[in-house]
């Protein structure tokens, strides 16, 4: 038998306490690829996003890293950048390694497998630093498919002066907001409560908040039931009541007339995202002071639900050239010392920890008379109704919900019979296109 | 010689040599190709191959689930069903029988007008009618969207000044004619280019024996000016019927502005634009794209044969 | 001796229509008429220059037609020119650049083969101006994902090149060279050359080229509006803003207020579409002499 020395027995215990720690340490990692390399390499990234606070954190990232370089372009907003992200994925060349995509299309590219799967990389150890929705929204089946950048809890924005002026008080409920609607219209016609000329984001989003699942989606597997789903029903009824009465301007939203009515005072209320305030600071400058924030107005008296409205992540195509420093960008821009700097610039935060923090709640909002607005926007993002799911074609539905739902806002038929008819379209499409439609 | 014709006409390019002492040369047979080669390159890299490619891309369907396979005549049965299409067929139809007229006569009168040489200023006339047609279609979309705007536009601004109310020139009855309005707007300049040009090539003798005729003005339209300038205006017709059933760019900008009465599948090429880039939809986008393009020449050679036909 | 006569009246800048035959009497009853027509075109584009000098919140408060409260046009000028780091001036330069190589290349392809067309005679002839009509009927979005794949596969998106090939194709400047070549170049003049032993390409060049010349200004003037406003396939082909033309350029700066933190710009806009078409009637105004004799010169042969 051997005696183990006093010496062996340290240099073996040495030895398995190291072989232990880089177990344990290959075990936190989960088996992933080790980015940090890539960042001494340095190297030229390509970045497609619309998000302005990202040019500081490009910045920043550069500074921070000599001998990298972030080529940020802007390739167009929202669906024009997805038209130009789907021909570099169809031409298979002039990918970008990064791009931003919002949370109702990244289940059309997680289906085609053109976004890679960020647990490589080790992003299943961001869990707990977002919100449910948005972290809802980045992970498809057992992939991760991008970091959330922002959030978009809805709030109610209303025009405070108005209201004072008529006398009307802040709706809690989706009755009582009809009823503000009819009142302020009824006291001064050249106002309405709000806009919306046919918005998909914002049917989705109410329908959401209602607690509906209009489509279930189990991945090529898709089923509507858009006419007997609840959620479906509360947004269609709500609706129609304000187009049969006028309540509502069919102004669309982003345009200049837009702006000028939310500066003037003649659209009083907007339900919509958390990231609004930047906007209204900078399109609508005249209307500072008189807004303040509210949360969204209830179903059921005293329930407390929201819903998420836009929001985006980035993500990096599968075929991308410089994946492991473009995936460095995202974390430093998402979960590291970006997300403070694009805080500073106005956008609003999808991780945890902000949404919680001290100093973003306590902040006030000149535009909101002091109000301290991140406190409404927090308590909604938690409050977001989970179940919630995106179709795999959602960027093609919202292109074609003007020729349907969007014709009963000309009054052409009704809400509900647009939902129908925008339900068969999408069922068409939906075989037409290899899914199974049930 | 054929002196009398003017320039522009399209029967002549019709009948190659036939024109007499041209059919000698040194250059060989081949010399005129050795000329139109440059431009029968690129052609046919940026027409040739692509109508090609498209032609072959509306014999498959590519799915978002399933991927790549040959379906055959499919994609084209599927179009002689689809009624979004031929519903916006139909609307670039009615656009045409009525925009084009209007349009044509407007600038033939403009033409006739500043070549009868009766007006005070025919040169700034001239110019500033034509100025329209350097303004690109986007501005021009978005200036005239403005100015319809009922509440911050002109249109606005009217209603309030006379306390009237304007119907709504962006609402779904109106949408059509009021692209028509900036498309009519765009060109007006531009045909009546092409018909003054034609009406300037008149030679003056026909003038003078007119005149020793005692011709009245009209007369003098009929018989002189509006047969020299024929051949201008079936190619004029023709670029115009082109045009309309190509008609994008404008309902194109303006969907922001009028979001639910101009669809989709407004036009036709709308509609094939967006079924490639909204959904997709490569295959079937070409095969709509296609169908449009076989109609459109149709109507086009139609046409020509027509004014052919009458020259003679 | 018919070369010398012909020779000296080259219709450079020849004006043989300065009247009509009788000189007619000024009609104010007509230019009254044809000055409705005159109002109609002008007046978007004097909307255009008021706006353009508006600030953004006079834009949506004051009277279309007239000016706001401060006359803000030089100001908004600035900021439109210096906005991004001066990227309007990027896209200024690359629509030169665009308009330059592009109407230039198709302007000469359109006289090279208009010259063909109309004085030579070759095998498919026949065939050539029909294919190019047919060619045009197919509406633009049949070819714009196929020749995207296309130049992809080929690596020329995202590059001048994929805006600048599109371009030198213009079936109708094919067309008016044909037709002008057909009158403005005598084959007399060519025969008595090919006697004198001149190659064809020469004889191209040293005899043709200066008779066609005032039919190729008005190609030039038309190709350039084309490749100058050109808007579709740019759209499509260019993805780095560094390469936009103006177009695509003032498209974004639109599109821009509709974006979660975007500011709207639409002063910028409208400025920056004033500062887009000024060039162009510049060219008009300065390239006006050489159509009236560009198109006039069938009136030679009486």
């Amino acid at each position: 038998m051997t005696r183990i020395t006093p010496r062996t027995r340290r240099v073996l215990i040495g030895t398995a306490v190291t072989g232990v720690a880089s177990l344990a340490l290959a075990g936190c990692s989960g088996g992933a690829t080790d980015t940090d390399d890539a960042l001494e390499e340095g190297g030229t990234i390509t970045v497609w996003a619309w998000e302005p606070t990202l040019d500081q954190v490009v910045e920043d990232f550069e500074a921070d890293n000599p001998g990298v370089t972030v080529d940020l372009v802007n390739v167009g907003t929202g669906i024009d950048s997805y038209t130009a992200l789907s021909n570099a994925i169809s031409a298979g060349t002039g990918l970008p390694d990064v791009a931003q995509v919002e949370y109702y299309a990244l289940p059309q590219y997680a289906l085609q497998g053109a976004l890679q799967d960020l647990t490589e990389y080790g992003a299943d150890e961001y869990e707990g630093t977002y919100a449910p929705g948005p972290w809802l929204s980045v992970t498809s089946g057992d992939q991760i498919i991008g970091l959330p950048m922002d959030s978009g809890p809805m709030a109610l924005f209303y025009n405070k002066d108005v209201f004072d002026q008529y006398g009307i008080e802040v709706p809690t409920t989706w009755d009582e907001y009809l009823q503000a609607a009819r009142d302020l219209h009824a006291a001064n016609p050249d106002i309405y409560i709000t806009n919306d000329s046919g918005d998909a984001g914002m049917a989705a989003s109410i329908m959401w908040q209602a607690g509906g699942t209009p489509w279930t989606v189990d991945e090529t597997t898709v089923s509507f039931d858009l006419e007997g789903d609840q959620g479906a029903q509360r947004y269609a009824e709500v609706w129609q009541t304000m187009l049969d009465e006028d309540l509502v301007s069919p102004i669309s939203g982003w345009s200049d007339e837009w702006f000028a009515g939310l500066a003037d005072g003649t659209i009083a209320t907007l339900p919509i995202g958390a990231w609004m305030p930047a906007n209204l600071e900078g399109s609508a400058p005249d209307g500072a002071g008189a807004w303040r924030v509210a949360p969204m107005p209830q179903w059921e008296e005293g329930e407390v639900t929201s819903s998420e409205n836009g929001g985006s992540s980035l993500a990096i195509p599968a075929d991308a050239e410089n994946k492991e420093l473009a995936y460095e960008f995202i974390e430093y821009a998402n979960a590291g010392d970006g997300v403070q700097t694009r805080l500073d610039g106005g956008a609003f935060p999808a991780t945890v920890a902000d949404l919680e923090s001290e100093e973003f709640l306590n902040e006030e909002f000149e535009y909101f008379g002091g109000q301290q607005a991140n406190k409404v926007f927090s308590e909604s993002s938690a409050a977001v109704v989970e179940g919630w799911q995106y179709l795999p074609f959602q960027v093609y539905a919202n292109t074609v919900f003007g020729d349907s739902v969007g014709q009963a806002f000309l009054g052409q038929t009704t809400i509900a019979e647009g939902l129908a008819e925008w339900q068969s379209t999408l069922e068409s499409y939906g075989t037409e296109q290899g899914f199974t439609i049930e | 010689m054929t002196t009398t014709s003017p320039p522009i006409a399209i029967t002549r390019p019709t009948r190659p040599g036939s024109r007499g002492s041209h059919t000698r040369h040194a250059g060989g047979r081949w010399t005129g190709w050795g000329f139109l080669a440059p431009f029968a390159i690129v052609f046919a890299l940026v027409f040739i191959a692509p109508i090609v490619y498209a032609l072959w891309l509306s014999l498959f369907r590519n799915q978002l689930v399933g991927g790549n396979a040959f379906v055959g005549l499919d994609n084209y049965i599927a179009a002689f069903s689809d009624g979004a299409f031929w519903a916006g067929v139909i609307r670039v139809t009615l656009f045409l029988l009525i925009q084009v007229p209007i349009m044509l006569f407007l600038s033939l009168l403009a033409a006739l007008a500043i070549d009868s040489g009766r007006l005070y200023g025919a040169g700034f006339f001239r110019l500033s009618i034509f100025l329209p047609y350097a303004v690109p279609a986007v501005v021009a979309a978005l200036m005239w969207g403005f100015m319809y705007g009922t509440r911050f536009g002109l249109v606005g601004n009217i209603n309030d000044l006379f306390g009237i109310q304007l119907p709504d020139l962006l609402s779904p009855d109106l949408v059509l004619a009021s692209i028509g309005n900036i498309v009519t707007w765009e060109f007006l300049g531009y045909n009546m280019l092409i018909f003054y040009s034609a009406l300037r090539v008149i030679p003056t003798s026909l003038y003078e024996a007119a005149a020793i005729d005692g011709a009245s003005q009209f007369r003098i339209i009929r018989a002189i000016k509006l047969p020299a300038i024929r051949g201008s205006l079936v190619v004029a017709t023709i670029f115009s019927i082109i045009g309309s059933f190509q008609l994008f760019n404008e309902p194109s900008i303006m969907q922001s502005l009028a979001p639910n009465a101009i669809t989709t599948s407004f036009t036709p090429n709308l509609y094939a634009y967006n079924l490639a880039f909204a959904g997709q939809q490569l295959n079937y986008s070409a095969t709509v794209a296609i169908i449009m393009g076989v109609i459109t020449m149709i109507i086009a050679y139609v046409v020509q044969l027509r004014g052919m036909r009458k020259a003679d | 001796m018919t070369t010398t006569r012909l020779l000296t009246v080259a219709p450079a800048a020849r004006r043989r229509r300065t009247g009509t035959v009788e000189r007619p009497r000024r009609s104010v009853l007509l230019t009254v008429l044809t000055g409705i027509v005159l109002v109609y075109s002008l007046i978007p584009l004097i909307w255009l220059f008021i706006n353009a000098s508006k600030t953004q919140s006079d834009l949506f408060s004051t009277f279309g037609l007239w000016f706001g409260g401060e006359f803000a046009l030089f100001d908004n000028i600035g900021r439109a020119l210096t906005y991004d780091d001066g990227i309007f001036l990027r896209w200024f330069g690359n629509t030169l650049l665009y308009v330059v190589v592009g109407a230039g290349g198709a302007t000469l392809l359109a006289v090279l083969g208009g010259y063909a067309l109309a004085k030579y005679r070759f095998p498919g002839k026949r065939a050539v101006f029909a294919v190019v009509i047919g060619a045009v009927a197919v509406p633009g979005t049949a070819l714009a994902v196929p020749t995207f794949l296309m130049f992809s596969s080929m690596g020329l998106t995202n590059t001048p090149w994929s805006v600048i090939i599109p371009s030198l194709i213009s079936p109708f400047g094919l067309y008016l060279m044909w037709t002008f070549a057909s009158e403005a170049v005598p084959t007399e003049l060519m025969e008595a050359a090919r006697i004198d032993g001149a190659s064809e390409f020469r004889i191209f060049w040293q005899v043709a080229l200066r008779l066609l010349a005032p039919g190729m200004v008005t190609v030039l003037l038309f190709t350039m509006v084309a490749t100058w406003n050109n808007y579709f396939l740019p759209l499509i082909m260019l993805r780095d803003p560094d390469w936009y033309p103006l177009i695509i350029g003032l498209n974004q700066w639109n599109a821009q207020a509709a974006t979660a933190g975007g500011t709207a710009i639409f002063d910028l806009v409208l400025t920056g579409s004033l500062l887009t078409i000024v060039p162009l009637i510049i060219a008009f105004l300065f390239l006006q002499r050489y159509w009236q004799s560009g198109l006039s010169a069938g009136s030679v042969k009486e």
